[in-house]
């Protein structure tokens, strides 16, 4: 019999190199910010450290993948060139819904030989900015905001308490950055650098976070030491 | 018709020497044969509207109808052999279900109107079928707006800003220019006055007119007064028929909708009201 601790949540294969991850994707008034850490790891090796997790599908269409490596990269290669041929018949890029539509039947028809908890995210000229979030089973799902990976878990409340609607690309970034820094500092399975990406109507704009230079917060400051500080001169008074 | 014996139109698959396919040809004259269908786009929507010529006086009012509905945003009307029609329509509505389903997005009716072609195309290709014995005008608004298209029997499909197809379409084309070159375009409410005019006047006139006129001299007095025709041949006017029409617009929430039975009335009204002053003139 299968115990709670012999079933292999991850369902990866013996040695099968995993993207134990963050990602995320976050809409704002005219296009959308993508984010990811660069972890790629096969139990505690890592891998690759300077992994690019965020996979462009089309002109202004790019996804963040995880799970197994290789299977999504095989469905966005797969993706990818349905998003190629649809642009060559229609004579128009695929709208983010239709991408959206190509990787949840992929990722739902296989959904019993895959592990790919995908974020799709982009701008067309229908909708503007939008994000589609496809977990593992292979459901669709339209967000604000979606963040995905064994990271995401730890982040869930900060998203909650800190997005707001009206944002614009500066503080979607700086949220995507911060977000990011607070998963991969708590999750084992994500670290390394931070890598992002700005889709609007008229560019594709990558960022690169080293990961020397991620928001730290409070972490690193003489926390109990100030307090003393700022104590005594009370009890002095 | 001097092909009649020479044995090129006893197949699809077979081409005459000067390079025709009769059985498209025929297919045609199913088509001629029919009573008129007319789409018009307008600023705001788009109509199509059939004259349904009533064989029996048994049949239920309102009845085998010639419009169909292919997606929310999608109609159809065919001129020609019903059952093509109704087969025809089957088959667009499999295609715009399936785009939704790959796509995750409303077919436009440009990409329906070109899977109908093909699928219309493929049966002048083999010598086990015949040719659709039906015109079809595809009308609906997707995102590029009020779209109308029609489709032949040889599988061809133009876009159009109006289009007539069936028996007396010349006529029905004439005064779908006339439409279009108003100033400031037509809304759709005024275009279901101009083709409910225009259904009703062909109807009551044009069943007598293909038997008295050849087609170049109906043409040519349309072109001077349309309903001096009316007058000529007033003595056979009885052919009855019902006035069928559906629309794309912002009144109906941009769905594939019937135009409501109490507007259809009163352009009904206007129309039969239009053309006996018009009798009555001459």
């Amino acid at each position: 019999m299968e115990g709670i601790n012999t079933v292999d949540l991850m369902r990866l294969k013996h040695g099968e190199v995993n993207l134990g991850t963050s990602i995320m994707a976050v809409r704002f008034e005219g296009g959308v910010v993508i984010g990811a850490d660069t972890r790629t790891t096969t139990g505690s090796y890592i891998a690759n450290r300077v992994t690019d997790k965020l996979t462009h599908i089309h002109d202004r269409i790019y996804c963040c993948r995880s799970g197994s490596a290789a299977d999504t990269q095989a469905v966005a290669d797969a993706v990818h060139q349905h998003a190629q041929l649809y642009a060559a018949i229609y004579g128009e890029r695929p709208p983010v819904a239709t991408v959206a539509a190509l990787f949840e039947k992929l990722c739902y028809d296989n959904k019993d030989q895959l592990s790919a908890g995908i974020i799709v995210a982009g701008w067309d000229k229908e909708k503007g900015g939008s994000v589609y979030n496809i977990p593992l089973g292979g459901g669709t799902f339209q967000q604000p905001w979606a963040i995905g990976g064994s990271g995401s878990t730890y982040v869930y409340g900060y998203c909650d308490a800190t997005y707001q609607e009206g944002w614009g690309e500066a503080e979607t970034l700086q949220f995507v950055k911060n977000t990011l820094a607070l998963a991969m500092a708590r999750d084992g399975s994500s670290g390394g650098c931070i890598r992002m990406c700005v889709i609007t109507e008229d560019k594709v704009e990558r960022h690169f976070v080293p990961g020397n230079e991620l928001p730290r917060f409070w972490e690193g400051k003489e926390v109990i030491g100030g307090l003393a500080q700022t104590t005594k001169p009370v009890a002095a008074a | 018709m001097s092909s009649i014996g020479t044995g090129y139109d006893l197949s699809v698959s077979t081409y005459s020497p000067d390079g025709r396919l009769f059985q498209v040809e025929y297919a045609n004259k199913a088509v001629e044969a029919a009573g008129v269908a007319v789409g018009l786009r307008c600023t705001d929507g788009i109509i199509l509207g059939v004259e349904r010529l009533l064989h029996s006086k048994l049949l239920v009012k309102g009845a085998n109808r010639r419009i169909q509905s292919v997606d929310e945003h999608i109609g159809m009307a065919t001129a020609g052999l019903l059952a093509d029609g109704k087969h025809l329509g089957s088959r667009a509505r499999d295609e715009a279900a399936n785009f939704r389903e790959t796509y995750n997005a409303p077919v436009t009716v440009q990409v329906l109107s070109d899977r109908i072609s093909g699928y219309v195309q493929a049966y002048t290709c083999y010598g086990s079928v015949r040719p659709f014995g039906i015109s079809t005008l595809v009308a609906g608004a997707d995102k590029t707006g009020p779209r109308l298209f029609c489709i032949e029997p040889s599988g061809v499909f133009y876009g159009y800003r109006a289009c007539a197809v069936g028996k007396g379409r010349a006529l029905a084309r004439t005064e779908l220019e006339k439409v279009l070159a108003k100033e400031g375009g037509v809304s759709v409410r005024e275009g279901v006055m101009e083709v409910a005019r225009m259904l009703s006047g062909l109807a009551s006139y044009l069943a007598p007119l293909a038997i008295s006129l050849s087609r170049s001299t109906a043409v040519e007095s349309v072109k001077n007064d349309v309903l001096a025709i009316h007058l000529v041949h007033d003595d056979n006017q009885d052919k009855a028929f019902e006035l069928e029409m559906t629309w794309v617009c912002e009144e109906s929430g941009m769905k594939h909708a019937a135009v409501p039975a109490d507007l259809l009335a009163e352009a009904e009204e206007k129309a039969k009201a239009a053309l006996e002053e018009g009798m009555e003139e001459d």
